[in-house]
């Protein structure tokens, strides 16, 4: 991994997702992989860490929570932000035991993603590759009301199924991301459980995938500085969020005898 | 078997290897420098900390270019009360290991340097490194410490007072300086046990598109293989000058960077931004250098080759 300075980037086009959220596309492309993100700055205003959603052309779907988002929703089509990357470890997909998938079939196997607010992004990211591979998509997205579900058609667009879990109930299932996840595991075989959204939640996703006998596979964030592993910044007991992860492999545990 | 002739004995306590977690890399949590101990450290430093917590600067903050990285995180810590702690739980998981625990300070004030001082000797570490030589607080703080004689001996002075012979007491130096051997001259003269040398080197990068610098604070510290010569060469000038054991820092990659420093003078070496390549697991990689290096030059063990290039 050799990272490098922030790559000058002009923002081509704009799409809101919600009244909070929108998805920034670049005139830029990286070779990145699904979980991998860079850092946006903004200059005289902050850098920040932001999984792709997509890498060609560089996309980032971006919510509106703080002075550097909110300074990034100010940006307009043709203003720069500034970029590098892509950094960290992605999510990987599980190698295909039957052969080549049949084109735009599946190879018989599912897979469960589970996002809870921006963590749709990376997924989406995810959910394009594995479609490619031909892999079936289940997709939890969970948000606390229905305003703040995103990407939901992005998702069905791309042939996979989406369920929509909300806090309030305004739209899809009541309850939590984990909730809706906990039923699919219940009545669909899956292969790999993929996470990212709030650390609760990762947590939970972490023991239903235990439950289930899954591996799992979790998206983590936290406060960056370098981004590669060398200011400690991010360390989660000694697990760097920005260079081991962001996304973290979990094996299914043995059983005790 | 080659890794155990490789023991040093800096101010007295053993270090298993003369390789140095530097401070400032990987030192902000007590997992997370257990990890780099048991990737093959002799010793680590944790990040300096101060009197009261601080944020530090915005981001950008550490950035890699070419040859190296530059970084102003502008000395971010949560305190010496919250260090104390840490380093605690530090020292607990690096005992078994055998390796050492170094602490590192910074203040504002002479005051401050010795206040922080007496209560981050409270968690026990082998050594305190005494951080004169941060080029990223300028705005804040002035000049350092470590641009000026009568400066650094007082702030040694004052910490050797407080450390009243519990720790050996480690002066870290600048090399944004005209001349290191006086500072180190001076900071000997005031007691010091040791010498950290060297801090980064003052520095900028612009992006061209901005128009502006990247770091957040404008200018920031280069370190990485960009600096190792000019580390080298005042490891070199301050072994000429003192008797103090020196902790040779600065772009040391290699086996060879590392012999390189202790055939200046060094008797153990400061490993930092070489991780940023490789991870933790650099420690492990220098070191079978060291000892294959070693087989080759002919020598058993490290004292044997410190300082062999004065003559």
């Amino acid at each position: 991994m050799k990272p490098s300075l922030p790559q000058v980037a002009r923002i081509v086009q704009i799409v809101d997702e919600s009244p909070r959220v929108r998805t920034l596309v670049f005139d830029l492309s990286m070779a990145a992989d699904p979980g991998q993100f860079v850092m946006a700055w903004l200059p005289g205003v902050d850098e920040k860490p932001f999984s792709l959603m997509r890498a060609q052309p560089v996309t980032l779907t971006i919510a509106r929570v703080g002075p550097f988002s909110s300074a990034v929703h100010r940006l307009g089509v043709g203003d720069r932000l500034w970029l590098r990357g892509p950094l960290g470890q992605p999510f990987i997909l599980p190698p295909i035991e039957a052969g080549q998938p049949p084109a735009g079939g599946t190879n018989g196997e599912a897979l469960l993603l589970v996002a809870g607010g921006c963590g749709v992004a990376p997924l989406h990211f995810l959910a394009e590759r594995a479609r490619a591979q031909g892999w079936e998509v289940w997709v939890v997205i969970g948000a606390q009301t229905a305003a703040d579900v995103i990407l939901a058609n992005r998702f069905a667009a791309l042939g996979a199924q989406v369920r929509i879990a909300t806090e309030d109930g305004s739209r899809g299932e009541q309850g939590l991301a984990t909730d809706a996840a906990e039923r699919l595991l219940h009545s669909t075989r899956f292969r790999m459980v993929y996470a990212c959204g709030p650390e609760p939640m990762l947590e939970a996703v972490e023991g239903l995938a235990q439950r289930y006998r899954l591996p799992a596979q979790l998206s983590y964030e936290r406060y960056m500085r370098c981004g590669f592993g060398v200011c400690g910044s991010c360390s989660r007991d000694g697990w760097l969020v920005c260079r081991d992860g962001p996304v973290r492999q979990v094996e299914i545990q043995r059983e005790e005898r | 078997m080659t890794l155990a002739d490789l023991g040093v004995s800096l101010c007295g306590i053993h270090l298993p290897n003369p390789l140095i977690l530097a401070s400032g890399i990987l030192g902000t949590e007590a997992k997370l420098m257990a990890r780099v101990a048991r990737a093959g450290a002799g010793a680590v430093t944790a990040k300096s900390c101060s009197l009261l917590p601080r944020r530090g600067h915005p981001n950008p903050t550490v950035l890699a270019w070419e040859h190296g990285l530059i970084n102003a995180v502008g000395l971010a810590n949560p305190g010496v009360e919250a260090e104390v702690k840490e380093l605690r739980q530090a020292r607990a998981l690096l005992q078994p290991l055998g390796t050492a625990l170094i602490a590192s300070i910074f203040a504002d004030t002479v005051e401050h340097f010795a206040q922080v001082a007496a209560l981050v000797i409270e968690a026990g570490p082998d050594l305190l490194e005494v951080n004169i030589s941060c080029p990223n607080v300028h705005d804040e703080f002035g000049t350092p410490f470590a641009a000026d004689r009568g400066a650094a001996a007082e702030v040694t002075a004052a910490v050797k007072e407080a450390a009243a012979g519990r720790v050996p007491v480690l002066i870290k130096l600048s090399p944004n300086v005209s001349d290191i051997a006086a500072i180190a001259r001076a900071v000997e003269a005031a007691e010091a046990d040791g010498i950290s040398a060297i801090n980064t080197v003052t520095g900028m990068v612009i992006d061209l598109h901005a128009r502006r610098p990247i770091l957040a604070n404008r200018s920031g510290g280069l370190s990485g293989p960009a600096i190792h010569p000019l580390a080298v060469r005042c490891v070199y000038d301050i072994y000429e000058a003192v008797r103090l054991p020196i902790v040779g820092i600065g772009g040391v990659s290699s086996g060879r960077d590392a012999i390189e420093m202790i055939m200046a003078g060094a008797t153990a070496v400061g490993i930092g931004s070489a991780v940023y390549e490789e991870g933790p697991e650099v420690f492990g990689r220098i070191l079978r250098e060291m000892a294959d290096l070693m087989a080759e030059l002919g020598y058993e063990r490290v004292e044997q080759m410190r300082g062999v290039a004065h003559w």
